[in-house]
């Protein structure tokens, strides 16, 4: 309950404290105090509004300690864009004069969206956003983002600094990008949230499963559906999301052993969450057609509805793979979409199997390429291959539930 | 406002190749891309076009107050796109000046803050 107010408050808090004292450090410092001090408040009597609580202790946290600095003028404060409308934006320069807690620091909804954008600039490198979105956005703390990222921890808190200090010099803004420039953006915070939830789906942790960090993709994604609802690739990613959830507990047996997709038993689907997936996935495939996580929700959505491996409806599959080969030209779907021709009626399998192979060169490291391999070579009735092939695999798998099931297909082949 | 330096990599065989339309077109380029800088509100504040790399000198201190400086003929760093030029632009923020770099004409730019000194 205490855990759930501080989650969704959180980059609420810290982005409103970034927006009034133009410094994310003290941002995530003061926020971070604040959720200390209720932790040791709350249990005497708890607020009646526990976000607006966070966000008052937090901002008065941030004066006060710009009014002990007050001497040390702030070189480098953050960028923050004029808001339109009432509030407005604190004082251009100094951050300290003249201030009070007052319209200024009332929370803005687009708060937590300049953050997220902030966060996932192009600018900065693909790991950082990853790291900065999780500490900044999520709360998360920095030995967990270690964990998740397989780096170290002093590692993990130099890149969040160094990340913070380029936002900071390079002047990133502290805005939302309007127009054209929001689309591409956008795509950026989605493939943050994509890698967040991909990180708990099929973590490197002896559990396949990382609820905690899946449900942080999932608020994440809530989140931005919530704050731009004009826009229907956050919705697609949400449905993509959801429908992946969907197969959550399914996706281990009784044993805690992996089973794909093909042998899952789809009783244990949960069906609450695919209805919400396909309501987001139809709707964001109407709005726009042509999106990457739409025509992904498509596919994930084909998988959900069908009554059992044998009876997708390939076909569908692989236009919708063809689609988003056409907007997103990626050797992983190329990669999906060879799996899936191979189950057409009539269809080559060899043919697939040199398609297959022709990728092999682009996705070296990529373990779910033999894979692939393996499982056709078995179709094929080619045991030492496949044996091979899962060999290929397992030198470039992770998770330990994943090697595991890797092991086992590897041993059904009968090949010492 | 923020001020950048625009650092422009290049390969250099346009220097072996070029003549004088080439070298007009460029300067035509060059118009077109400060034109564009005032344009995105920004400006420019400076720059020049260097000299091949080959012509550079590089010299390295030594270790010690002491010691010699090191004097060797050719850029710091051999690569296959050398330093070729260099702007400075005025521009609000991060997001217009990697804007402008993109349409600097040059195969690479990299965009560095210039590091401001407190006022005195």
């Amino acid at each position: 309950m205490l855990e759930e107010v501080f989650r969704s408050a959180w980059p609420v808090v810290v982005a409103s404290t970034a927006r009034l004292t133009r410094d994310l450090d003290l941002a995530e410092d003061c926020t971070q105090e604040a959720v200390e001090r209720a932790l040791r408040r709350w249990p005497a009597g708890f607020p009646d509004n526990p976000a607006g609580w966070l966000t008052t202790t937090a901002h008065r946290i941030a004066l006060d300690r710009l009014r002990r600095e007050a001497t040390l003028r702030r070189k480098l404060p953050l960028l923050v864009d004029p808001v339109s409308g009432a509030g407005g934006s604190a004082v251009e320069g100094s951050a300290v004069e003249g201030w009070a807690i007052g319209e200024d620091a009332d929370p803005e909804p687009t708060d937590p969206l300049r953050l997220v954008f902030t966060c996932c600039h192009p600018a900065l490198s693909s790991e950082s956003r990853v790291a900065l979105t999780l500490r900044l956005v999520c709360g998360v703390d920095v030995a967990t983002i270690a964990a998740v990222l397989l780096a170290g921890e002093a590692a993990v808190a130099r890149r969040i600094t160094r990340a913070k200090r380029k936002i900071a010099v390079a002047r990133v803004p502290f805005r939302v990008p309007a127009g054209d420039e929001l689309v591409e953006r956008l795509d950026a915070v989605l493939t943050v949230v994509h890698l967040v939830y991909t990180a708990g789906h099929v973590g490197p942790g002896t559990r396949l499963r990382d609820t905690d960090l899946t449900g942080r993709a999932l608020g994440l994604a809530r989140m931005l559906v919530a704050l731009l609802p004009g826009e229907p690739e956050p919705r697609a990613l949400l449905g993509l999301l959801l429908l992946t959830e969907a197969r959550g507990d399914a996706r281990t047996g009784a044993d805690g052993e992996l089973v794909l997709l093909p042998d899952q038993d789809r009783s244990g689907w949960d069906r609450r969450l695919i209805r919400e997936g396909l309501g987001l996935a139809a709707s964001a495939l109407r709005a726009g057609p042509d999106g990457r996580y739409a025509l992904q929700a498509g596919v994930a959505g084909l998988h959900a509805v069908a009554p059992s491996w044998a009876q997708t409806d390939w076909a569908r599959v692989v236009v919708t793979y063809d689609a988003l080969l056409r907007v997103w030209p990626s050797p992983v779907v190329a990669l999906n979409r060879a799996v899936a021709r191979s189950r057409l009626p009539g269809a080559d399998p060899v043919a697939v199997l040199a398609e297959i192979d022709a990728l092999a060169p682009e996705l070296a490291g990529y373990p779910y390429l033999p894979a692939a391999r393996a499982d056709l070579l078995v179709r094929l009735g080619r045991p030492a291959e496949a044996a091979a092939a899962y060999d290929g695999a397992l030198a470039v798998t992770r998770n330990p539930v994943e090697r595991r099931h890797l092991t086992r297909r590897r041993a059904e082949t009968g090949t010492p | 406002m923020a001020r950048y330096v625009f650092l422009m990599y290049d390969t250099e065989d346009w220097h072996d190749t070029v003549d004088e339309q080439g070298v007009a077109d460029e300067f035509a380029l060059h118009e077109e891309f400060m034109a564009a800088v005032t344009a995105a509100g920004a400006s420019v504040a400076g720059g020049e076009a260097l000299e091949r790399s080959s012509t550079a000198s590089t010299v390295r201190r030594g270790p010690d107050s002491g010691s010699r400086p090191l004097v060797t003929d050719g850029p710091f760093a051999e690569t296959k796109e050398a330093l070729g030029g260099f702007y400075v632009i005025e521009a609000p923020d991060l997001d217009v000046a990697l804007r402008l770099a993109a349409a600097c004409p040059a195969g690479t730019v990299e965009v560095r803050p210039v590091m401001e000194m407190p006022e005195t």
